[in-house]
């Protein structure tokens, strides 16, 4: 069985292959991919935690479990709504490229 | 409340309502100002003569010191309302007709409203202080309606000329009223007298500097340049304002003075310096006169000549001889600017004598009172009132100084030939253009204030139905003036052969016989001014100041302080990249920040 650190491990991977994605693509709906990945590393290393410090009877931690359920149902709520906001740019944009979204530069 | 106070606060109760609430209803504002010049001349009529000066008000009071605004009545004052309104409630009469059409003669009327009341501010004062808030009050009443037609250049040139030169003398004028106080200790006309033992230096400067006012506002030389621009403005105004008792202002004031201080106040090198001022301003002017085309400049010229008598007489220790030349004058150069008003309007406006002739058959009423305004000026023996305070001026003159008697000698004869130059090249003759040919007579709104006027001017010496207004004027004399036959024979004599050489040189004319650059271009001063005056002071003035208000101001402060807020916002901007990973990173490096700061 694959111990606490290298749970962490990976979820720091992800995290950190997420965050590269955010900063790096342009594509808007690669970024929110990747907005979705930083999630699920947050969620392993919250399940892991919760999986290797087990309480007085021998049962995992119940409270990290419930965190990610919350986690994942938000997640859920955010992607109808972050899709939404890139349907409603494309409509009225043409685009969906980052670099070509320079309204606001000052 | 004193009927006195009536007389100085209607004119002003009516300039402020045309203004506020009748500046679009021309015909109300024209009436109310009209109705307001009869109602104050009629008070003056009834003030005249009286003593009872009203209680006064304290206007400012520190420790024992305190200043009045109050009005004193005595001769010399209700003598001279008399004039102020008279020929104030004539020309706002003339100007119903003559600003008939005018655009914007709510404006005019309350400026006329504006004029009477500093005027009479100016007359009626007590103390120093209130005659110089009034004299500026004239200053700016001048100041507008001269510029009147402000879209005319040449008229907002000339109100600004005549505003800034007149604040020249006024500078002088402000320190004569310090330096006086400084010696008297007091601002009130009749608490002042000189005190025993007295330098007669600090004396004299300060007379001179008091007179440095008169010598803006009466226009005699080197500030008189004002004046024939002046008459850029409308005709009235010229009447009103430019010869008869704005202008006047100045003798009137230094008169008061020598009322208050004592009939010797001048009897030393103040005396000397204003009656020289005074005689070659009256030399100087009337030979400018002889040369120039426009009616109006002539009659402008012709005033500044006057304005020297007077000036020159009050100099002479004789001023109850200069306010009642004042007087006469008054009424009969108003005459002549309201008549040269009246052939301007029937001759649409053309003011060049060259281009009218033959105006006295075709507009009778005007030619004729024009020609009795004409023989008061020039002073025709016995039958005129111009007659009677010329010769008394000569005479004062013959007993004091000899030199200053023959120059005005000379003046009268110059006097007599321009007049005739003008009175010959524009009423007798043929018509020389086709305005003069269309010109008819005047409606009798114009040609009754001329009547009027021209009965004053031949009797206004003279007793008028008891009023005797001149005897009041001049009741402070200093001594009898004996007339000398001399006098009376230079003045006859100057007036024969000044008639003599205008008619035999201007009859039948059509453009001028004699022409002479250098009373032309009027001494070259008007020149002088532009080219040296102005340019190295004026401009190298405003040069400095502009250098300051560039460099400075709009440059170091003002736009220093834009640059700097500038710069930064420039240095900020860069950081809206409007990238949306750009914000991506801040955020993340934000969140690390604060981890960084929470948990280490």
């Amino acid at each position: 069985m694959p111990t606490l650190n290298q749970y962490l491990l990976v979820a720091g991977l992800l995290f950190a292959i997420g965050l590269t994605g955010v900063v790096l693509r342009r594509n808007i709906i690669v970024v929110f991919m990747c907005l979705e990945l930083m999630l699920s590393a947050a969620n392993l290393t919250l399940v892991a935690f919760s999986r290797f410090q087990p309480n007085a009877a021998g049962l995992p931690d119940i409270h990290g479990q419930m965190l990610v359920f919350f986690v994942i149902t938000v997640a859920a709520a955010e992607v109808a709504v972050g899709l939404a906001i890139i349907v409603a740019l494309y409509r009225s944009r043409q685009t969906i490229y980052t670099d070509e979204l320079t309204v606001l530069k000052g | 409340m004193n009927i006195a106070w009536y007389l100085l606060l209607l004119p002003l109760l009516i300039a402020a309502v045309n203004h506020l609430l009748f500046s679009k209803q021309h015909t109300i504002a024209s009436l109310l100002s009209t109705a307001s010049a009869i109602v104050t001349f009629g008070i003056a009529v009834s003030l005249l003569g009286s003593t009872a000066s009203p209680e006064s008000y304290s206007w400012i009071r520190v420790g024992s010191w305190s200043l009045d605004i109050g009005i004193a009545l005595d001769p010399l004052s209700t003598g001279m309302m008399i004039v102020v309104t008279g020929v104030g409630m004539l020309v706002h009469l003339f100007s119903l007709a003559y600003m008939k059409d005018d655009s914007a003669k709510a404006r005019f009327f309350t400026g006329l409203s504006l004029f009477m009341f500093s005027m009479t501010g100016i007359v009626l004062a007590n103390n120093f202080i209130m005659t110089f808030v009034f004299w500026e009050l004239v200053g700016l009443s001048s100041y507008l309606l001269i510029g009147h037609w402000y879209q005319k250049d040449s008229a907002a040139d000339a109100s600004k000329k005549a505003f800034l030169t007149n604040r020249i003398g006024d500078f002088g004028f402000m320190i004569g009223i310090l330096l006086l106080w400084n010696i008297t200790g007091t601002f009130s006309f009749a608490e002042m007298k000189l005190p025993e033992g007295l330098a007669t230096g600090a004396l004299v400067a300060a007379l001179l500097c008091i007179f440095c006012g008169a010598v803006g506002k009466s226009a005699q030389l080197p500030l008189h340049v004002w004046l024939p621009d002046a008459m850029e403005g409308p005709t009235p105004v010229s009447a009103l304002i430019h010869a008869a008792t704005m202008v006047a202002a100045g003798v009137y004031m230094l008169f008061r003075v020598q009322v208050s201080l004592g009939v010797d106040c001048f009897a030393n090198d103040a005396g000397t310096v204003i009656s020289w001022i005074g005689g070659i301003t009256s030399l100087v002017a009337a030979l400018m006169a002889t040369q120039q085309d426009d009616i109006k400049r002539i009659l402008a010229y012709s005033t500044l000549s006057q304005l020297g008598y007077m000036v020159m007489t009050v100099g002479l220790g004789a001023g109850d001889a200069g306010m009642f030349h004042l007087f006469t004058h008054a009424w009969f150069k108003a005459l002549l600017f309201l008549g040269s008003g009246a052939v301007i309007f029937a001759c649409h406006h053309e003011q060049d004598i060259w281009k009218m002739g033959g105006l006295l058959k075709k507009m009778p009423i005007t030619g004729i009172t024009f020609f009795l305004g004409y023989a008061a000026l020039i002073a025709v023996p016995f039958v005129t009132s111009g007659f009677w305070s010329k010769e008394e001026i000569l005479s004062a003159a013959y007993h004091h100084n000899k030199a200053l008697f023959w120059i005005a000698v000379f003046v009268a004869f110059l006097t007599t030939f321009y007049m005739t130059r003008l009175f010959v090249v524009a009423f007798l003759g043929k018509t020389k253009s086709d305005h003069a040919d269309h010109a008819h007579e005047v409606g009798p709104l114009m040609y009754v204030p001329l009547v009027i006027l021209a009965v004053m001017a031949l009797f206004s010496a003279s007793k008028l139905g008891g009023l005797d207004i001149a005897a009041k004027l001049s009741a402070i004399r200093p001594e009898a003036q004996h007339h000398d036959s001399l006098v009376l024979i230079a003045s006859i004599s100057t007036l024969v052969l000044g008639l003599l050489c205008g008619f035999v040189l201007y009859r039948g004319k059509t453009k001028d016989p004699l022409s002479m650059a250098l009373f032309r271009e009027r001494f070259y001063i008007d020149r002088l001014y532009d080219n040296y005056l102005v340019r190295y002071f004026q401009d190298a003035f405003a040069a400095i100041v502009h250098f300051f208000d560039e460099l400075l101001i709009n440059g170091l402060l003002v736009g220093g302080f834009t640059r700097c807020v500038q710069g930064l916002g420039l240095l900020v901007r860069r950081t809206q990249s409007g990238n949306l990973q750009t914000y991506a990173v801040f955020l993340g490096a934000g969140v690390l920040l604060v981890i960084y700061l929470v948990v280490f």
